[in-house]
């Protein structure tokens, strides 16, 4: 029996085992959603208000859950509105499907209404793309994007529909196996190299590990922390690593990089090795290249080639799945002469703590609420057992330093975009995927605006996202480097007019806190807590407030500003 | 360093562009570039020329190994291959400079392609320091237009152990040439 290219295309999502989509309808997809409307007991669609939150709330749903985030929009505006949401998976290495309609194939290249080349403005920005010309194809294009999504290091897969061939019909099977002969990740590193990095890590004096989302990417935190645990091995994080191993192990040194602890910047200052496992080598990490772990011997393990070498030179680079290889090398350690790594490593890990405990991570309080006290109560009252999001700026910077991560997969976060905005729908995005679990979404008063009519999809489907504004009436961040870097000239970065958030909540039928003074912060969270609904905390902060410790721009990971 | 890159594409709609795409976004520059089907007409070769430290070159390969629509990527540089590049050369020749062009075109094995009251054009292949020795030859004369197609290269097979080439692909003995 022959199918419509709607039909086709649900029944392809349903057999890469898709039960969620989130977008918004047009023209376009006209033909898409009817059918959708036949398959409501199979695939749960959730209606955004702006196709930019569709993207990152599937974006939520992948990294929280593992599973390929699916969205849906229209052709033109709607599938110009991705954009930001797919450079933001791509920069983060998440596996998404982003379906956009298109005109009629007769129509494309003509200025058609709502036409946009989409595959064209989105081709540095995804990992691979496609335009349906044949209904035919579609099965073959849609197992493939799937397979490309999730495999090697993942990314968006952008699928352009157009119209007729959607409207169009053909014979249906879905295929078994998909075979792309230019793109064979290597998951299992090479014996040698592994080998190599096992032998250099056994005789280190001062090993460090600097993990990173590909970490988590693979699922591999148990690996990392048997690694670690076992060997005595000290480890730092990226921003997306957060969580791969637990915050709460005397091995953990918090965060590295820009906004990274005093420990953290010194150890991999003064490590003799390190071992960078699914990270890439940022600049907000390295800082100044050229002084960046100047004494170490590296190890890099990463997925993708192109990763490795790119800004640092490392002197043994393995390419594979962190998992796979992290296993192996745990294998060839235990081939190791037997030795007493705590004993072996206990200077080195002295060494740490003194660092640890000349500069810890602080801030002063005051008469007025601090953001960091509001983001300690947070993690004080859930106990840690919650997925955070972030928006970003300070409160992303606050986050990472001050909410105690021990699970991968509970900080979702605009890493390498930083896209200002990306918090909330991913929290609905994660809400969705985890209707059980408590999502709270840390925000700024800028960030929020800037996608904040979610709030209406997280009211009508009823989940329970929690957001809590850490309210300066400023766009912190850039107003601190304005303080720090241009002799305090704070261009355009103060709001003179901001909403009153819970009216704002309470109009669109949420919830509405506001806390204003230190001591009301807890019973606030306390009561959103409580709330089966979707609240929205508005914690009046201290505008003077900086994210530190801070190395500025280009400087060496040693010249961080402290508090 | 100049680097000459034989890139084995699908040869389907967008590639190149995912190609050149890659270079201008990472700042990676193209000195010239040639596409065109190969035997197996869903495939596509791009011989691709391009300027770089060890560090970028390595970081262009891997970038375009990491293109889904990338089959092969092969640095012909510092191997041995044979390299080549045609250019159209439309020179203003009056009377007494007629026999002149002539004579240079034929000490270049080139041809005329094409011969008009007032000006020939030529046809000339060979690597790129000869073309360039013929424009030199050329320009006083008056050259009028120059069209050239960037080079296009292919990999030599070793003489001695056929199989024992790295960065080299087979090729039946028979369409070898030089």
């Amino acid at each position: 029996m022959k199918k419509t290219g709607a039909e086709i295309l649900i029944e392809s999502l349903r057999h890469e085992g898709v039960d969620t989509l989130f977008g918004f309808p047009g023209g376009a997809v006209l033909k898409i959603y009817d059918t959708l409307m036949n398959y409501s007991e199979e695939v749960r669609h959730i209606l955004v208000r702006h196709e930019q939150g569709a993207v990152h709330a599937a974006d939520g749903y992948a990294r929280s859950s593992g599973k390929v985030g699916v969205c849906l929009v229209t052709s033109g505006p709607g599938a110009t509105n991705t954009v930001t949401g797919i450079a933001t998976a791509y920069m983060d290495s998440i596996p998404l499907v982003i379906l956009t309609g298109q005109v009629p194939t007769m129509l494309i290249g003509n200025d058609a209404f709502q036409e946009a080349d989409i595959v064209g403005i989105t081709r540095p920005c995804t990992k691979h793309s496609y335009l349906v010309k044949d209904v035919k194809d579609l099965p073959m294009t849609i197992k493939q994007a799937f397979y490309l999504a999730r495999t090697g290091r993942p990314g968006p897969i952008l699928v352009d529909l157009p119209k007729d061939v959607m409207a169009d019909s053909s014979e249906f099977s879905y295929p078994s196996k998909v075979k792309l002969a230019s793109y064979n990740p290597t998951y299992v590193g090479h014996a040698g190299q592994i080998k190599r990095a096992a032998k250099l890590m056994a005789k280190a004096e001062r090993p460090l590990i600097y993990a990173g989302g590909g970490v988590i990417s693979s699922n591999a935190s148990k690996e990392l922390t048997a690694l670690a645990q076992k060997f005595s091995l000290p480890v730092t994080t990226t921003l997306m690593g957060l969580g791969c191993f637990p915050g709460t192990n005397p091995l953990f040194l918090g965060m590295l990089g820009m906004h990274g602890t005093f420990q953290a910047n010194m150890a991999v200052t003064h490590c003799d090795t390190l071992i960078a496992i699914g990270a890439r080598f940022d600049d907000r990490v390295t800082g100044k290249v050229e002084s960046f772990s100047p004494q170490s011997k590296k190890i890099h393990i990463d997925i993708d080639p192109t990763s490795i070498s790119k800004n640092v030179l490392v002197d043994i680079p393995i390419v594979g799945d962190a998992k796979n290889v992290l296993k192996n090398i745990l294998k060839v350690f235990e081939e190791e002469p037997a030795q007493d790594w705590t004993k072996m490593r206990a200077p080195w890990l002295r060494r740490i703590d003194e660092w640890k405990t000349a500069y810890p991570l602080t801030y002063k309080p005051g008469p007025c609420i601090k953001p960091q006290f509001v983001i300690e109560k947070i993690y004080e009252v859930t106990g840690g057992d919650v997925i955070i999001t972030t928006e970003v700026g300070q409160n992303q910077m606050w986050t990472a330093q001050f909410f105690t991560f021990t699970k991968p997969r509970t900080l979702l976060t605009s890493g390498g975009l930083g896209t200002m905005g990306y918090g909330f729908p991913a929290a609905i995005g994660a809400q969705v995927a985890f209707p059980e679990k408590t999502v709270i979404d840390i925000a700024g008063d800028g960030s929020f605006q800037m996608n904040i009519q979610e709030l209406a999809t997280a009211v009508q489907y009823n989940l329970p996202v929690k957001v809590a504004v850490l309210n300066n009436h400023c766009l912190g961040m850039v107003r601190q480097w304005q303080e720090l870097f241009c002799d305090k000239r704070y261009s355009q970065t103060i709001f003179e007019v901001v909403p009153d958030f819970v009216k704002l909540a309470e109009a669109y039928g949420a919830v509405g806190l506001r806390a204003t003074k230190p001591e009301e912060v807890e019973p606030v969270i306390r009561e959103a807590l409580s709330l089966t609904r979707p609240v929205v905390m508005d914690f009046a902060v201290d505008r003077n407030e900086g994210v530190y410790p801070m190395v500025p721009a280009g400087a060496a990971l040693t010249e961080m500003l402290l508090v | 360093m100049r680097h000459t890159i034989s890139v084995l594409v699908a040869n389907e709609p967008g590639v190149l562009s995912r190609v050149s795409g890659l270079f201008s976004g990472r700042g990676f520059n193209i000195e010239s570039l040639n596409v065109a089907e190969t035997l197996d007409p869903s495939v596509s070769r791009m011989t691709l020329i391009t300027r770089g430290n060890d560090q970028i070159i390595e970081q262009i390969i891997k970038q375009l190994n990491k293109l889904v629509s990338v089959l092969k990527v092969v640095d012909l540089t510092g191997s041995d291959y044979v390299g080549r590049e045609m250019a159209l050369i439309k020179v203003a020749a009056e009377a007494s400079s007629r026999a002149e062009v002539l004579r240079i075109v034929d000490i270049f094995r080139g041809r005329v392609v094409d011969v008009s009251p007032k000006s020939y054009t030529m046809e000339i292949t060979g690597d790129e320091e000869k073309i360039q020795a013929v424009i030199d030859l050329l320009a006083p004369i008056g050259i009028v237009e120059i069209v050239r197609t960037g080079k296009v290269a292919i990999g030599r097979v070793k003489k001695e152990s056929p199989n024992s080439g790295g960065a080299r692909e087979k090729v039946p003995p028979e369409s070898l040439e030089e």
